[in-house]
């Protein structure tokens, strides 16, 4: 409070007396907000009323606080902008739990407004009350209890600041009640400066220059590109574009950083990992020089790490300096903007002159010629069953040359999205990267509509996956939003299925749903269109269907039950050791097993 | 690579949770912590200084003070491990109980601790001294009658202005 009446003398301006309610309203506005998805309680009404007086804002009413936090991430995602989350106090935050979380771990900036029981009720067991500040102390970035209605607008201009400053993140602003009640002096943007938080976000010059260097005496590089470059903002994937056709260097795409490279490039090499392309992960694995540009070395894309990349430099540009050695040890460290120093990278390049080596060069990409030339993302055609590539190629087909937003599920729907589905530009792709968190899809795609309104927007889901969050048709239905839910129905959990296969001796332990609802009468109950296709003869047209309905869709693609997503890098193995398609069933060690 | 042991300080906002922030951060990410003491720096500036005593691995130490920057409410970390302008000190409250604890107060007295109370069954000596001395003292008294330990843990700073 003494910090804020400073800043606000120093100001020297006329603040203004609002209520608590009034100010969480004006703050959201200042900032720009024009969405917030929510769900009101008890300990939330006085903002709902603030809200009721005034029409500046759109809310989105949802049906479960887990939705409103994956709709922000979707709106968040592709807009670039932070996403709103206006939740209760008690089961309001605790179910918003899992969004924090999912958002912590994929670094998406959502601000989320929680209610809380009056201040003289707090530590009582009062009606609906949970410790929220404590409960999401580990799934923010940061959080904050208000006591104070005159600490409210400073606290709330804060937490946009920490939300979308530096690696973004999820913050939470834990309202009472009686501080939603009180009148107290509002204090506007510019008003509020954090103290502490000052994340470096320009590049040192030397470690430029090294970098350059580095590049330019590498014989056989590799771009290993992830959601950082999203996260920078358009300029970033500008840039990374421009530095590729300068260096002619490959570039490999993480999960998370599909689109900002585009798919159709001659040196993009697919996406890595677990799942990605064999010419990207051998690639990874022989390489001399590898550049990480916003990605953190997970174990989905590392496999093992004492044999990951042997004779690789590595190079790591990163926001966060905690990422830097983290998980591999680095050659350099870079802590800064993605966008900011590729730009960098990019203009020393060109005003030093460098050339890469290009005759190793040649060699190096006769070599990922050769791994391409095993075509790992190949699959056994059938004209009887709609095999879930084809279904995915078919998609992407008749969805080419429209403006498309896509989001998934988690588990095999959503690495055969990610293969497939060709991403030429960034912010087009939403998907639960980290936590992996089954239900991200639907919910997000309503976040994305709300943003993108005439934009086609499609949740490749599971049928698993989906029921998680289903009641979230509701809420696309009444806000007109023309969601397509394209659910690739095995009946089973696929990855979960897979994995049994694989690693348990085909013990098919309850991944198996013995009772599904019938998806097509469940879109009829929301309001929606439900389709079905069973064969692959009548999917163009199902698809077609889908798209050129105005409603909200559930499309039940029933497909190939046993098919298991290739190539595999098994747990336990390194990137040199890919299963390729279904040839052979994966020998993997007890140490593999061990992990997930 | 083998564990060594660091002291760290972290200059924090004097807010509500800060500690809980540092603590989950070591418990959440599997980070020991040997020692911790808090207390406040500036009540007109609103800051406190966290003093953690932690081992591990070189690479989890570099870790843990990345992480540690990484939260909101902390201004600078320093380790103090290899720092040579850094001092440490514990203060120790030591017991020593039994009916004649005349060896007890002559080690003590040779090691600088202070008696605090003198009455009754038990002796209650203080020490304030380096870490590694507050230990040598506890073990010294162990055969005189040691009866119980209170250890503050170690507060650290640097013998310039920084």
């Amino acid at each position: 409070m003494s910090e804020s009446k400073t800043l606000a003398a120093e100001a020297k301006r006329e603040t203004i007396s609002l209520t608590g309610a009034e100010i969480v309203v004006r703050a959201l506005k200042d900032q720009g907000v024009t969405h917030i998805f929510g769900y009101p309680g008890g300990a939330v009404l006085p903002i709902y009323d603030a809200l009721f007086a005034d029409n500046g804002i759109t809310h989105v009413l949802v049906r479960h606080e887990q939705g409103a936090t994956h709709a922000a991430e979707g709106y968040a995602r592709s807009t670039g902008k932070p996403g709103v989350v206006l939740v209760t106090s008690g089961p309001g935050a605790t179910n918003a739990v899992t969004g924090l979380t999912d958002a912590l771990m994929d670094s998406i900036p959502l601000v989320v407004l929680t209610g809380q029981v009056a201040t003289h009720l707090i530590g009582t067991d009062a009606f609906q009350e949970a410790d929220t500040v404590g409960i999401t102390r580990a799934c923010t970035k940061h959080n904050w209890l208000v006591r104070d209605v005159n600490d409210l607008s400073r606290t709330l201009h804060e937490a946009f600041q920490i939300a979308t400053g530096g690696r973004p993140g999820p913050v939470v602003v834990d309202i009472p009640k009686d501080v939603q009640f009180k009148t107290g002096q509002y204090f506007t943007p510019d008003q509020i400066r954090h103290r502490s938080y000052n994340p470096k976000t320009e590049p040192e010059a030397a470690s430029i220059a090294r970098a350059v260097e580095m590049m330019a005496a590498a014989k056989r590089p590799i771009l290993y590109t992830g959601g950082g470059l999203i996260n920078s903002g358009p300029q970033a994937s500008a840039a990374l574009r421009e530095l590729a056709a300068l260096t002619g260097f490959p570039v490999t795409t993480t999960l998370m950083g599909l689109g900002a490279f585009p798919a159709s490039s001659p040196q993009w090499l697919g996406m890595l990992g677990m799942h990605g392309t064999y010419e990207a992960n051998n690639a990874m694995h022989d390489c001399d020089l590898m550049v990480c540009l916003g990605a953190r070395f997970d174990d989905r894309v590392t496999g093992r790490i004492d044999k990951f990349s042997p004779g690789s430099k590595k190079i790591h540009l990163d926001i966060d300096a905690s990422q830097i050695n983290k998980v591999v040890r680095v050659d350099l460290g870079i802590v800064a903007d993605a966008g900011k120093a590729i730009n960098e990278m990019v203009k020393l390049w060109k005003a030093k002159e460098k050339k890469a080596d290009a005759a190793a060069l040649k060699d190096w990409w006769a070599q990922i010629d050769r791994w391409r030339a095993k075509r790992s993302l190949a699959y056994e055609a059938s004209e009887i069953l709609i095999k879930p590539q084809y279904a995915i190629d078919r998609l992407y087909a008749l969805t080419r040359g429209r403006n498309v937003y896509i989001t998934t599920e988690v588990g095999q729907h959503q690495m055969w999205a990610a293969q497939r589905f060709k991403f030429e530009e960034p912010n087009r792709w939403m998907t639960s990267g980290g936590l992996g968190t089954m239900g991200y899809g639907l919910p997000a795609a309503v976040g994305v509509q709300m943003a993108h309104r005439d934009a086609l927007v499609i949740d490749i889901a599971g049928e698993a996956s989906v029921q998680m969050t289903m009641q979230e048709m509701s809420t696309a239905v009444q806000y007109n939003l023309p969601i397509k839910i394209f659910i690739l129905n095995n009946e089973y959990m696929g990855m979960v299925r897979q994995w049994q296969q694989l690693l348990h001796g085909g013990r098919y332990s309850h991944s198996y749903s013995e009772a599904l609802p019938d998806f097509v009468k469940l879109a009829e109950a929301f309001g929606c269109l439900g389709l079905r296709a069973t064969k692959p003869s009548e999917l163009d047209a199902k698809i077609q269907e889908m798209i050129d309905s105005p409603k909200a869709v559930l499309f039940d693609c029933r497909v190939d039950a046993t098919e298991n997503c290739y190539p595999m890098i098994p747990s336990g193995a390194a990137h040199n050791e890919m299963i390729l398609s279904a040839l052979s069933d994966a020998s993997v060690s007890d140490e593999g097993k061990m992990l997930v | 690579m083998a564990n060594e042991r660091h002291t760290l300080t972290a200059l924090v906002d004097n807010e509500a949770g800060v500690l809980a922030r540092v603590v989950g951060l070591f418990s959440g990410r599997g980070y020991n912590i040997e020692s911790l003491t808090v207390g406040e720096v500036d009540p007109a500036e609103g800051t406190s200084r966290i003093t953690v005593v932690t081992s591990g691995p070189p690479s989890v130490i570099e870790q843990i003070e990345a992480q540690l920057k990484r939260l909101v409410p902390v201004h600078a970390v320093t380790n103090w491990t290899f720092a040579t302008d850094g001092i440490e000190r514990e203060m120790a409250l030591v017991k020593v109980s039994g009916p004649d604890r005349t060896a007890a107060k002559a080690a003590a007295a040779k090691l600088g601790a202070r008696i605090l109370d003198d009455r009754g069954q038990a002796t209650v000596f203080e020490l304030t001294d380096a870490p590694a001395n507050i230990a040598s003292f506890i073990e010294a008294m162990r055969p005189l009658g040691l009866s119980d330990v209170s250890r503050t843990g170690v507060a650290a700073i640097s013998r310039d202005t920084g």
